[in-house]
């Protein structure tokens, strides 16, 4: 049996008396890469809310680990190693990089630690923030603020930030949306050296040829439903997902 | 003559900043008015004349006044805030609103409705410096103020606290994902808010040597014009903003006569208002996180 580090078991979620997921099982095994990929409006974001709590499942459950965190509230499911970026990135404009890599970690510590500068108090969370920068190569914008920096710089940063938490697992919501090639071919670097430190990567992807060389393991999602898993070729060659999106672009 | 009169008006305007700090404090990260705030300047004000009427030293009284502020601050943030947190934003206001119209009852009933004042003795001597002469009491308050503004913005600026503090400003929901405890942090700011109250509360007090229980809200609305002219989104423009309301209103009770003054500091408030409706140092709309 694989070492699965994330199992979705017939997790469904309804908005409404519409199905947005509907009994949705898929695993992640530990240190590997996996895409979830389906057209506009298909549950993927949805699926998201769900593993990191921001939404409630209405049935099903969700393990890391082995461990039940179904339904956990957000803050306790970032600690217990699952970190996500978003579609729409959300940093903190006015706070420099640096800033960003320090609020990403909150230790318990008293309250007069906590008021003393960073540097004396928490020695290790500096150190950590200086290893993170280093390894998305922000160092040279360390000190800028979020929002004067460019698109794709935001979205390292943000990259960044989760993996600041030692996660175990790190989700990323449609990660090159918007980006262009060069762009694009730099976060996969990023992501494959962050695989090669053991990280687990779930990844929304919109566009098939991005995850085709990235993930070892793919999720086809339309209308909130399964269609189809399996390695990217067998997923490529999969007339139902090719029905999923070429009737997609017929429409549109 | 001038030079005096500028002293005069940096010392009020520097009561003004503390107070615009502390309701900014809460209003940048909240997004509420809390107007209990006026009153806990109010009580400062109560406490540090009754620890030098107590004969303790002015320091001690500041602290105090400090303490009392961020206790009953607490209280306001447990009782009045916490429970209504997900109701609309006018709700809490209404319930700040309560508290201070209970806190200026209490001081009436404590201390009567009649203004307490100081002997002279209290008030200290002259410090003169060549042409213009300044009271120790000013200096006091100046130096006071320097001081509290520093440690307000170390705070903000350098520590584990001050930064989630901004990050929960910015965008709540992504600092709790980040593991940011907002209930704490909120209480922390209520708190640290309501010591500034009490301490501007214990400077203007003892400056002017009396005290009623209607000072808040003359005081705590002009300290609001001081947020809102500074810009309300960043809690820096009070310290540009305090001065200049402080400077205005004592330049015109000097030349021009205080009947009009009031006219002139809020007629200064609406003007610039109109010239950067996002106050002196506010950033555009823009910049400001997502609110999910």
């Amino acid at each position: 049996m694989k070492d699965w580090l994330l199992q979705l078991q017939k997790v469904s979620k309804i908005f409404g008396g519409i199905h947005a997921l509907s009994e949705v099982s898929c695993t992640v095994p530990r240190g590997e890469i996996v895409g979830i990929i389906g057209p506009n409006g298909a549950g993927k974001t949805t699926l998201f809310n769900v593993i990191t709590g921001a939404y409630l499942a209405d049935s099903g459950n969700v393990l890391l680990d082995d461990q039940f965190v179904t339904n956990w509230a957000p803050y306790r499911i970032v600690r217990s190693g699952i970190a996500r970026t978003f579609q729409n990135i959300r940093l903190f404009p006015s706070m420099t990089v640096w800033e960003h890599l320090l609020v990403a970690q909150q230790h318990s510590g008293s309250i007069f630690r906590r008021l003393l500068p960073t540097a004396w108090a928490d020695p290790a969370a500096c150190e950590r923030a200086e290893e993170v920068l280093d390894f998305f190569d922000l160092t040279a914008v360390r000190d800028r603020e979020a929002r004067s920096l460019p698109y794709g710089i935001q979205r390292r940063v943000e990259m960044a930030r989760a993996v600041t938490m030692k996660p175990k697992l790190l989700l990323l919501d449609e990660p090159v949306a918007g980006m262009n090639q060069e762009e694009a071919e730099n976060i996969r670097q990023l992501m494959l050296r962050l695989r090669e430190t053991g990280l687990a990567i779930l990844l929304i992807e919109h566009d098939m040829n991005f995850v085709m060389n990235l993930c070892s393991y793919l999720y086809v999602l339309d209308f909130g439903i399964l269609i189809a898993e399996g390695s990217p070729t067998e997923v490529r060659n999969n007339p139902v997902v090719l029905d999923a999106y070429l009737g997609q672009d017929a429409d549109a | 003559m001038l030079l005096q009169q500028l002293v005069n008006g940096l010392t009020l305007g520097a009561v003004y900043t503390l107070l615009a700090l502390s309701f900014s404090l809460v209003m940048g990260i909240l997004g509420i008015l809390n107007l209990a705030i006026a009153e806990l300047f109010m009580i400062g004000g109560y406490i540090g004349f009754a620890a030098i009427g107590a004969n303790l030293p002015l320091p001690v009284a500041l602290v105090a006044g400090m303490i009392g502020g961020a206790l009953i601050s607490a209280v306001i943030e447990k009782l009045g805030y916490e429970p209504l947190r997900d109701a609309p934003v006018v709700t809490p206001m209404l319930s700040t609103l309560g508290f201070s119209i209970i806190l200026q009852n209490v001081a009436i009933n404590l201390w009567g409705s009649d203004p307490l004042q100081l002997p002279d003795q209290y008030l200290g001597g002259q410090l003169q410096f060549g042409w213009f002469t300044i009271g120790k009491m000013q200096l006091t308050v100046l130096v006071a103020t320097v001081l509290l503004v520093a440690i307000v913005a170390f705070i903000v600026q350098k520590t584990s606290t001050g930064r989630a503090l901004r990050a929960v400003a910015e965008n709540r929901e992504v600092a709790r994902l980040l593991g940011v405890s907002a209930n704490r942090l909120v209480l922390f700011a209520f708190m640290l808010s309501g010591s500034l109250a009490g301490a501007a509360g214990v400077l203007i007090s003892l400056h002017y040597a009396a005290i009623t229980p209607y000072v808040g809200v003359e005081v705590g609305l002009k300290a609001i014009a001081v947020m809102v002219v500074g810009g309300s989104t960043r809690i820096w423009g009070a310290l540009v903003a305090g001065p200049l309301i402080g400077l205005a209103e004592v330049m015109t009770v000097a030349y021009g006569g205080s009947q009009i003054r009031d006219f002139v500091v809020y007629g200064l408030m609406i003007l610039i208002l109109l010239l950067r409706p996002q106050g002196l140092l506010g950033g555009a709309q823009i910049d400001r996180g997502q609110r999910v």
